[in-house]
Order: C-alpha cells, then structure tokens, then sequence
C-alpha cells in the first residue's frame, strides 16, 4: 500500500474507521470484564473482522475453558451424588436440583395467587364492615401466608445491605482515625484483633439479648428479627473495611502529605481531597471483603435465629425431612453462591466508578 | 361486573354468618408459633380453612426452633400464643424454668406420641417379647422386654441414652412412665440438679422434635419419644423402630395445649375468645364425619411452612393407622384426636396429672397439699373461656349443643386401671394418693438430696 495506491484514501478511511470501532471495543471490554463478560470481547473482535485465530484462543480461554470445567463438575456430580446413600433417599444429581428449583419457582408463582385471593377477602371484610356501618374498622393487610422463595432471598438481600451500611458507616470513620493518628490506632487496634475473630454464632444471643431488651416495641419500623439479623452482620462485616481503611490512610504517600502541609489544608479538606481520594482502592478492597462476610454471617445467623432469609429456608428444609428437601437445600446453596458472587460483582463495578486506581 | 361483586359479597356473608356479630376485637394482627408436629394442625386448618378470618383475626404462623424458643416467644410477647406442651404453661406458671403466667383456654389433642427405638436395639429387644400367632411382636410392649438391653449396655460399660423434646414435656413424662412401668429407673431431678439424670438406669436428655431422627441416626441417642411424624419418619428412612405409641401407654391421655400469656387474655378478652372459636371450628372439621378430612389435613400439614415431611409419612399415622416395624401397619383409629371425647376441653384434671409428673420425678422439690394441685390446674386453665366461646359457636349454629360438656366441674371421670399400661388408675382429685400408688417415683414428703432420695 503506497500513496500512489489509487484506494488509498479510502483504504485510510476504512483503517480509521476499523481503529475507532477498536477502541470502542477496548473500552467496552472493562466494562466487560467488571460484569464478568470478558468472553464477549474476543467474540465482538472476530466479527468486526480481527485475526480469527489469535481472538479463538481468547475465546477458549475466557468461555470454553470455564464451561468445560463446569461441564465436568456436572458430570461428576451426577454420576457421584448417586453413591450416597442418605437416610432421605441418595444425593440429587443436577436434575433433581433443577426439579426442585422449578418446583419453588411454581410455590411461589402459587403463594403470589394466595396473596391475591387474600387481599379481596380482605377488600370483602372491609365492604361488609362498611356496610354494617362500622366503617372505622376498615383496615389494609400484608398477607400473613408464608414467604415465597423469592421473598426469602429479598428479605436476605434487604437484611445484608442493611447490617453492611451500618457497619461502613462505623468502619470508614473509624478506620480513617486509626490511620491518621497513630495513637489512635494504638487504641483501636487491640480491640479490633480480639473482636475480628469471634463468631457470628456467638455474637447471635447476645445480640438478641439487647435488641430484646432495646428495642421493645412489637410495632416499629423494623422487625426484631429484621435487626437481631442485620446488626449480627454490622458486627462481623465491620473489620475489614476498618483495617483495609486504616491501612490506605496510613499509607498515603508522604510527598502527598507535605503538599498538604505547605498548602496549609485544614483536616476536612485534607480528608476530602487527599486522604479519601487515595486509600479508595483499599477501602474499596475492604468494603468487598466485608460484604462478602456479611453474606456469609447472615445465613449462619438467619439458620440459627430462625430469623426470614434464606437461612431460615434451609433450617426449615432441614426440619421438614421430606423427600425434596435436600434438592431444595442444595437449591439453597447455589442461589446464596450466585447472590454472594453478584454481591462482589457490583461493589466491583462500584470500585471501577469510583477510583483511577489499576489496583483492584 | 359490579353486579358478579354483589353476588360474590352475598354468598360469603351467607357463607360466615358469624360475620354479623363479630366480636369488637382488641387486637387483630397475631403472630403464632408452633413446631414441626401433626398436632399443630388445629392452627394450620384455621388459617387455611378460614376460620381465623371469619372471626376478624389476622395471623400469621411461624414454625419455631425449638420448645424453649417457642415459650420465649410468648413471654417476651414477639407471639401472641402458641402450640404447647401442656407442661409448659404449668412450669412457667409455678416457676420452673422460666417464669411467668401463662394460660390455656383450649388443649389441643389427646394422644399422638409414639416411642422409637434403633434398630440395633430393637434387635436386641425382639426376643424378650411375646408374638403373636402370625409371628408379629404382641403390643403393647413393656419396657420389661429393654431390661436385657440396658444390662448389656451397662455391662459394656456403654450408657443408655433417650431423647424427649423438653423437661416439662409430655413425652418426657410418657417416656419415664414407661421406662417405670417395665421397672427402669428413668433418673430424678433436685433443687440443684436439672439434668434429670439422678439415680437413672437410662439417661434422658433434650432434642428438638424434627432433629430426632437424625440424632438417633448419629448414635447420639438409642431411643426417644416424640410426636408424629418424627416416628412414622424413622420407620420411612428405616433407622428405627416404634415399640408403643402413648394411645397404648394412656388411652386417650391429654396432649398438646394452645398456650398464650394470662396478660394477652387480660388485655384481649374478645380476642382470645374469637381464637379459641376458630380453634374450636378447627378441631370439629379435623374429626368430622369419621375422620373424613384427615387426608386434606395431611395434604395442608405436609406443605413446608407447615411440617413439611413427606404427605405419606404424615398420613402413616393422621389416618387411623400407625405402622410399627416396616410393613406391619396395624389399626389405632383414636390414634389423634382433635375434638372427639371432649378432646379440646381444657381439664383441670389433665393439668394435674402433669403436676402429679413433675412431683413424682422431682420437678417440684417438695410435697404440696391436694388443694395446692387444684389451686394451679385452675390459674393455668380456662375452661370458662372455652366454654363461652363454644356457646357462641352454637348460637351461630357452627356446633351442636350435644358435643360440649357444659355441666362438667372439670375434673374427668377417673381413669380405669385398664385403661394405663401398668394397671394403675387416675384421679385428678387426689393427686397425693396417686403418688403414693406409683412404685416408681417420689412420693409423700421424699425429696431429693444430691444423688438420693430421703424421707
């Protein structure tokens, strides 16, 4: 291709255009890798007309590995789970699981008709006391059936956001004192080392205890197992912010620190503009790592509290003993999985938009 | 449309005729607890029947952990009431355990316990026990035919261990019954020692009902007693056998009781009385027409956010059957029962029985007068409540005037001996003499000191 290629000009037109369509591509590919697609990239590459060969073998790296391999952890599932013969009947393999989530998906498509039939009773109750002239009876009900599935996982998602905002709310100021002094590190510190490692399962009755003693009315805006539930998680999601938020602080570059100095910044600004600006990608690192046990801590403690959620779902399972109730448990299990990776996944999309940082 | 609405409005005010002078509740939005147990089904069917409803009553029903969470639930208020072992409201009323007054207005159901064995005990039980002329074991079974067994386990230097649901529970009480009808010490309680393990030839301890099975599946336990359907359930996943069920132990013996705080009743009179109605309705439906509507009950029970075992285990015993070793399902038709014999009348006769029980194994440390036994039996039950609500069941034409017994001083007519395994007979009037006719078991002015029993 010489200039005296009589294409020419709209060759490097077409070159340009193929250049822009690329970096769109590449742009687009963190996006990609954030929601966990980074497969679609080298997919989008081989139709906007790249070296097929070279994009096939991202492909296989990024999508045909990972299916094979769940692939086989099916096929070994199936064939293994067989063997074991439990006192309810042996193992589900993958169908029987997939019965069972099919199954709850029906109950709760059941349970929302329910809570249909349910509302015109009420409607009804309230026309007939309007009739008979007792009209200041007259009142709106939630269904009192019992939750669906999908209401469970809700209560769950709803309970874990809770517990995990109070416990940011503590852990970031708190974690940007320990590591802006020193002596107030010293301070924090013992109590944090001894408190990280407790429980969830002990921390459970005393919270119950005070959130009893508390928070004694039955009518307020939150349920007491709604709270017992959420602060058990505040208390065991808050480490990991706090210590990942005291290390970035603390590590602020020095050079970084002098400006400050010279430009004579008062604390909130420094806070502001410096400090919080670079310990993000650890905060960040540690509000991943704390949502993460938060998720974990609120089916241990919904199991043992027999608190809504999906913890309680799985108890119950437990309890009932029927046939399908370990398909359902395992149901359980994969639907806390995928919501626990969905969990990371988002605060990583967070972190993205928030920080410059490559350091994630 | 609106006149399909009209329609709709008048065949459901004819439905719920009771609709018309619903009472002036107090409260309405109630959450009650209850555990995994067929007995819970009067509540299930008011819920899904509609009674609660029809009496203006908003409630939600929660299963609970276990029996010490459930009790908690009604002191502390977070449940209106609940599924009971009638010892509980009992216990909590004299102070044993956790203390606070609670009532009864409705007890649930007579029998519906069973006591199950593993099979390696059953193996080594069979042959001290008499068959029949097809080869079937001969039932009851005494708890003689389990002497062997505890001698061989002592010999091996192995304890003997049983599993009941609570410490003032029914089948605490049923399983020592049995244990000293065949002669086994089942252990005492004292002032200073709660494990009820006492001077025991088998050692009781405490399992939630649903975890039975599985507990007895670990080894943990060697046998237990419990309610249905966690004995059909070990015979379904064949890890044990049931020797006796309490219909055969005490004919017709007093069970399950709906329990709710005396300050709830205080404060919510018409409430309570609009519960118990439905409770009521509930209980007739569940017995009507020769059991007519125990397979839809065991369909309602078997639902997961009720007990949630498999519908046939559930229907082994709900439906006039009980199936003892795999295969050998026999007749006990009077198995449950939910409303026939007067089964939901709340007698002080059966409040003192279980008081008799907790003197006899040490519960209550001293002797107490026969009046003290009728004192409690009438704080803790209400068959005044009952009765009011009854008579507004019948005025709604819901009942018939025949099925209640409306002149009854509340204390049941003595049990025949031959009616109990051991032979001995029943009078809630005089509880201290019935002490003293039970061989096992403290009587008189005797009390427990350390690891004896004195006086």
């Amino acid at each position: 291709m010489t200039i005296a290629d009589p294409n020419f000009d709209a060759d490097a037109a077409k070159e340009a255009r193929r250049a822009r369509l690329f970096t769109r591509i590449n742009k687009a590919d963190k996006w990609f890798q954030v929601l966990g697609l980074a497969w679609l990239t080298p997919m989008i590459k081989a139709a906007a007309g790249d070296n097929p060969k070279g994009q096939l073998k991202d492909i296989w790296r990024l999508l045909g590995v990972p299916l094979l391999a769940i692939t086989v952890f099916l096929m070994l599932w199936a064939t293994l789970a067989p063997r074991v013969q439990t006192s309810l009947g042996a193992i589900p393999g993958p169908a029987a699981v997939w019965t069972e989530a099919v199954n709850l998906h029906h109950d709760a498509v059941e349970k929302a008709e329910k809570e249909a039939q349910f509302q015109e009773r009420v409607d009804q109750r309230n026309q007939r006391l309007i009739d008979a002239g007792r009209a200041d009876e007259v009142k709106q009900m939630t269904f009192t059936g019992a939750p669906s599935y999908y209401n469970q996982i809700w209560t769950s998602i709803q309970t874990v956001f809770f517990g995990f905002l109070i416990a940011s709310a503590i852990a970031i100021p708190t974690g940007i004192l320990a590591g802006l002094s020193p002596s107030a590190n010293a301070a924090i510190n013992p109590i944090v080392q001894i408190f990280k490692p407790v429980s969830p399962l002990a921390w459970l009755p005393i919270v119950t205890m005070v959130v009893s003693a508390v928070y004694a009315t039955n009518d307020g805006l939150f349920a007491k197992s709604f709270l017992v539930s959420a602060i058990t998680v505040t208390l065991c999601s808050l480490w990991p912010t706090l210590i990942n938020t005291a290390l970035g602080v603390a590590s602020i570059d020095k050079d970084l620190v002098s400006v400050s100095r010279v430009l004579k910044m008062n604390t909130w600004t420094k806070i502001t503009k410096l400090v919080l600006p670079s310990a993000l990608p650890l905060i960040f690192t540690g509000l991943r790592l704390s949502l993460g046990v938060g998720w974990m801590v609120l089916i241990a403690a919904e199991m043992l509290a027999q608190n809504p959620g999906l913890g309680k779902f799985v108890w119950d399972e437990f309890q009932n003993g029927s046939s399908s109730s370990l398909a359902k448990i395992m149901v359980a299990v994969f639907t806390i999985g995928i919501i626990g990776f969905l969990l990371d996944r988002v605060m990583f999309a967070l972190q993205s938009l928030f920080t410059f940082s490559n350091n994630r | 449309m609106t006149r399909l609405s009209a329609i709709l409005a008048a065949t459901t005010l004819l439905a719920t005729p009771a609709f018309a002078d619903m009472l002036e509740l107090e409260t309405d939005e109630l959450t009650f607890g209850f555990i995994k147990l067929t007995d819970m089904a009067p509540l299930a069917v008011a819920y899904e029947q509609g009674y609660f409803f029809d009496e203006g009553l908003f409630v939600t029903l929660e299963a609970q952990a276990n029996w010490k969470v459930l009790l908690d639930g009604v002191i502390d208020g977070q449940l209106a009431g609940a599924h009971m072992l009638a010892g509980q409201p009992l216990a909590a009323t004299i102070g044993y355990g956790t203390e606070a007054h609670i009532i009864t207005p409705f007890s649930m159901d007579l029998n519906g316990n069973g006591i199950t064995v593993s099979n390696e005990v059953w193996d080594m039980m069979k042959p001290h026990i008499p068959t029949m002329d097809d080869g079937r074991p001969q039932h009851p079974i005494s708890a003689e035919a389990l002497v062997p067994v505890i001698d061989q386990f002592a010999e091996e230097g192995k304890p003997f261990n049983m599993g009941m649901v609570f410490p003032v529970s029914t089948h605490n009480y049923e399983l020592r019954y049995w244990l000293a009808a065949g002669g086994i010490e089942p252990g005492y309680y004292s002032a200073d020692n709660i494990t009820g393990q006492i001077a025991a030839d088998v050692f009781l301890s405490v399992t939630p009902p649903p975890q039975m099975p599985s507990t007895l599946e670990a080894g943990t336990i060697n046998g237990y007693c419990v309610g249905e359907p966690w004995n059909q359930q070990a015979v379904a996943k064949g890890i044990g056998v049931p020797v006796i069920t309490d219909y055969e132990l005490w004919r017709n013996n007093p069970e399950k009781v709906f329990g709710i705080s005396a300050e709830f009743a205080e404060e919510n009179p018409n409430t309570t009385l609009a519960i118990t109605k439905a409770l009521i309705r509930a209980a007739i439906w569940l017995d009507e027409n020769d059991n007519a509507n125990r397979e839809e009950a065991v369909e309602i029970l078997s639902r997961p956010e009720y007990v949630g075992a498999d519908a046939d285990v559930i229907a082994a015993s709900m439906t006039g059957t009980f199936e003892y070793e795999p295969g050998d399902v026999r007749e006990v038709p009077d198995f449950n029962v939910f409303f026939r014999y007067n089964a939901t009348y709340p007698y002080y006769s059966d409040a003192v029985w279980y008081l008799t029980q907790m003197r006899r194994w040490g519960q209550i440390t001293e002797a107490q007068p026969d009046s003290w036994y009728d004192e409690v039996a009438r704080s803790v039950y209400k068959p005044e409540i009952y009765l009011e609500a009854a008579r507004m069941l019948v005025d709604e034409g819901l009942a018939n005037e025949a099925d209640f017994p409306w002149d009854t001083d509340g204390y049941k007519a003595p049990t025949p001996p031959e009616d109990v395994i051991d032979g001995i007979a029943y009078d809630g009037r005089t509880p201290n003499a019935y002490l003293d006719s039970l061989p096992i078991g403290l009587k008189g002015d005797q009390i427990v000191v350390g690891n004896e029993i004195q006086g």
